[in-house]
């Protein structure tokens, strides 16, 4: 025990040790936190969500930090609901006047401010009607900060009902030609359009004809950032899968690891101290298994039997148990298996199992620790590489998988860099964290690379 | 021969030697004969798996018995002259046919049967037609598909890995020199980069020079449409395997160099290279003589493995650049359950693997006289 917390210590002396740690621990964190916050099911609802879920986002748009770096901000994305007492990037005023017995006059405004020097993605209202039979009836208009009032639609308003503003013809013959947003937004008359900038607002002018009639709105605009992570071609926000690929990385990795080292450690302790037929049979596995391409089989079981990111990982473990290493495990268990202290445990009658698990397997753990810890990048990597493959889980979010999408989509091709810089910098970063903490480690407990 | 005039002591050493000469010979038959015989076993317990697995313990071959039927009775339906049959005639018809073509094509065996067909025909060579993929000149045989892209996956990790090969080689050598300067810690310092894989600095790289800077090609090998001239089509390859390159030298190159470097430091701290120096050699001749003979073993079977890896080339590295590579066919075949294709070049790379791990034993002896053929544990002797 003392000499891990020396090691320990010893570990705190490498700068770039530390730096690992702290980025371990960071993404340990930001496991849990993923964890607590979106439970699993939640996360595979998220994910697997469409319109219905992530309506309220616009398409392939970067983050809403990437303002800070661009002289003028692009227009962010909010959601303004007249059911809602709190909203935050604008008010919602509803008034309900009594007209008749049956006739009741409903007026919602949004106001918000829109101060971009570019246009949003698209503006929708998503209006919700109750009734028993007669529709009520809608006239939609738009005032603008310079007192203009365009009038947009009117409808009839059915249990729920979407309208879009890019969508209708008749609005964009109205505003001669524009399409809707770049119509709405411009200062009039002014070629090429220029955004004029205020408080708009949007209301909604309505009658309904029975008695508990009623309905509501939802005002959603679609800017050209969204969310701390941006979205992509289902609207999904990145966050999700950033936020859960971290536990999945680390966990995937770190079994993975842990996995094929231990039991290809274990293995090649048996066969050295069985000797005879066992070692050799084990040493024959171990060639047949060099033959095997890895890769390969990989993916064959992923499109033959299933994508599951769990029996990818079963799969790592058992190719990688007849592994390589078996080989350089084997000659330093064979200098031990001759240490005077096996031949006192021998003396004392302990069992073979014994022997294996208490004596010589805890003389090599200093040894495999940071090799552990140097495989788990690969690990990660691997189930990276396995995503950009089209072999990611089907259910979870993964890092993988959000560069899969981004490489399908032609991300790259058309600009849209976030959405692969941010899962390939947090690749990245889990990467190094743990090689820098491995590289560190075998230093110290691989004495004949010191001062090296 | 000046030596047969010699008197009778010589005689008997001349004796000896030839005895030992005979020994060596025996020894050396005796190993490569059992080694050979485990190597091929080995390969063969390998096939066999790889067809179980590809073949999904029978899975595909049910995939393709339906296909053969369904194609039957597409063929009926189509068919004037047999539309009109009635339908047990009909019936009768198809399943004919489709006895006729399981019957040819061996799907009627047992499993076990089957399997060990596959395998004797995929040990022999005998690599047959593929199921789905055809080569780009319209050929089904799986010898002349894999030919059609060996090319493309040679000339980009071939070039890549002798290129990397010999740069790694010089820089561990610079730098096991000049232990402890600024370029030997920058490397130490950026070994970590090693831990993502190819792929992966393909997509920054890209994402650079391809999309932000727009000075080289997204991916692909040549620009289309293709230059019609010799030299302006390998000016164009050679323009589109920059990146990749990069990427494959960036992905490796830290490490390769910092465990050469760290091995050639360990071995320039033994005896015989501390006399050596005291000796008075040149620098040159001691690395040459005494540091990098010893470690000659190791970067050769490194050199050599490397090379093999070629032949599988790299599936996701190949479609991130969408190179028409090896690794990309292997990757599209799977996705097809094209099951000639995959044991195809999984049976190539064994035999090569297989090949090389027997060529390099003698290779070990050649260049190190201290490693004996076949000689106990390979110990110096």
């Amino acid at each position: 025990m003392s000499q891990l917390r020396k090691s320990f210590r010893e570990l705190l002396r490498y700068p770039s040790a530390v730096a690992g740690l702290v980025i371990v621990l960071a993404l340990v964190a930001v496991s849990i936190y993923a964890l607590i916050a979106i439970p699993y099911d939640e996360a595979v609802r998220l994910w697997r969500g469409g319109e219905d879920v992530w309506y309220m986002n616009p398409q392939n748009v970067p983050p809403e930090w990437i303002n800070i770096f661009r002289r003028n901000d692009l227009p962010a994305s909010f959601l303004l609901d007249s059911r809602s007492e709190e909203n935050e990037d604008g008010t919602v005023v509803k008034e309900v006047n009594a007209v008749s017995e049956e006739m009741t006059e409903v007026k919602i405004t949004f106001s918000f401010d829109y101060s971009y020097e570019d246009y949003p993605q698209e503006l929708l209202l998503y209006l919700n009607g109750s009734y028993t039979e007669k529709k009520p009836y809608v006239a939609i208009t738009v005032i603008t900060p310079d007192g203009r009032e365009l009038r947009v639609t009117e409808m009839s308003i059915d249990e729920a009902d979407t309208y879009r503003f890019s969508q209708d013809q008749r609005l964009q013959r109205r505003l001669r030609g524009l399409s809707p947003m770049v119509g709405i937004f411009s200062v009039p008359n002014t070629d090429p359009p220029v955004p004029l900038q205020g408080t708009y607002q949007v209301v909604l002018t309505g009658f309904t004809f029975e008695e508990g009639s009623d309905f509501d709105a939802r005002l959603v605009m679609h800017g050209k950032v969204a969310g701390w992570a941006g979205t992509d071609h289902r609207r999904r926000d990145l966050s999700v899968a950033l936020l859960w690929g971290t536990p999945l990385a680390l966990a995937f990795g770190l079994l993975a690891a842990i996995g094929t080292t231990v039991t290809t450690m274990v293995i090649a302790a048996i066969g050295v101290w069985f000797g005879g037929w066992v070692d050799e049979l084990i040493q024959r596995i171990t060639e047949v298994n060099l033959v095997l391409p890895f890769l390969p089989i990989l993916i064959m079981i992923g499109t033959f039997y299933s994508k599951s990111i769990w029996l990818m990982l079963g799969a790592t473990i058992a190719l990688s148990i007849f592994g390589g290493s078996i080989k350089s495990y084997r000659a330093i268990f064979l200098q031990i298996k001759e240490s005077p202290y096996i031949e006192a445990a021998r003396a004392y009658g302990a069992g073979n199992f014994r022997i294996i698990v208490m004596y010589l397997v805890p003389r090599i753990v200093p040894l495999l620790i940071p090799t552990l810890v140097t495989l788990i990048p690969s690990y990660v990597f691997l189930e990276a590489s396995l995503a950009v493959l089209g072999l990611g889980d089907p259910v979870l979010p993964t890092w993988g998988k959000i560069i899969n999408d981004a490489q399908a989509n032609g991300a790259l091709y058309m600009g849209q860099y976030y959405w692969v810089l941010e899962p390939a910098v947090l690749l990245m970063i889990t990467g190094l964290a743990f090689a820098l903490l491995g590289f560190a480690m075998d230093r110290i407990f691989n004495p004949r690379l010191r001062g090296v | 021969m000046s030596e047969e005039n010699q008197p009778q002591p010589a005689s008997l050493e001349r004796v000896l030697a030839r005895k030992r000469a005979a020994d060596t010979f025996k020894r050396v038959a005796r190993y490569s004969a059992v080694r050979l015989v485990t190597l091929f076993l080995t390969i063969v317990v390998a096939i066999f798996l790889t067809i179980v697995i590809a073949n999904m313990g029978g899975y595909v071959d049910e995939i393709r018995r339906g296909e053969i039927r369904e194609n039957f009775n597409q063929q009926a339906a189509m068919n004037p002259a047999i539309r009109n049959l009635s339908v047990e005639e009909r019936r009768q018809w198809v399943e004919e046919r489709v006895r006729i073509e399981e019957e040819r094509q061996g799907l009627n065996k047992p499993f076990m049967v089957r399997t060990i067909a596959y395998m004797s025909n995929a040990l022999t060579l005998n690599l047959g037609r593929s199921m789905h993929l055809t080569s780009d000149s319209g050929s089904r045989t799986v010898r002349l598909i894999l030919l059609e892209r060996l090319p493309s996956t040679l000339v980009l990790f071939g070039t890549a890995n002798i290129l990397l090969f010999f740069f790694d080689l010089y820089v561990a050598l610079y730098l096991s020199r000049r232990y402890g300067s600024f370029l030997d810690k920058l490397v130490i310092t950026l070994a970590p980069l090693n831990s993502a894989p190819g792929w992966f600095y393909g997509i920054f790289l890209i994402l650079i020079f391809a999309a932000i800077l727009k000075i080289l090609p997204f991916g692909g090998m040549v620009d289309t449409p293709p230059p019609s001239e010799p030299l302006r089509y390998a000016l164009s390859m050679m323009k589109h395997m920059i990146l990749p390159m990069l990427a494959l030298a960036l992905s490796s190159v830290f490490l390769a160099v910092y465990s050469q470097r760290t091995f050639f430091l360990i071995y320039s701290s033994e005896d015989y290279v501390e006399m050596a120096k005291a000796k008075g050699l040149t620098s040159r001749d001691i690395e040459r003589r005494y540091i990098l003979r010893p470690t000659l073993p190791t970067i050769i079977t490194n050199f050599a493995l490397g090379l093999i890896t070629v032949w599988t080339g790299a599936p996701i590295f190949e479609t991130i650049f969408q190179w028409p590579g090896l690794g990309r066919q292997l990757f599209e075949a799977i996705g097809l359950y094209d099951i000639p294709i995959i044991v195809g070049e999984t049976v190539i790379f064994s035999y090569l693997l297989a090949i090389t791990v027997f060529l390099l034993d003698f290779i070990y002896a050649l260049v190190d006289p201290r490693v004996k053929v076949g000689g106990q544990g390979g110990a110096p002797s």
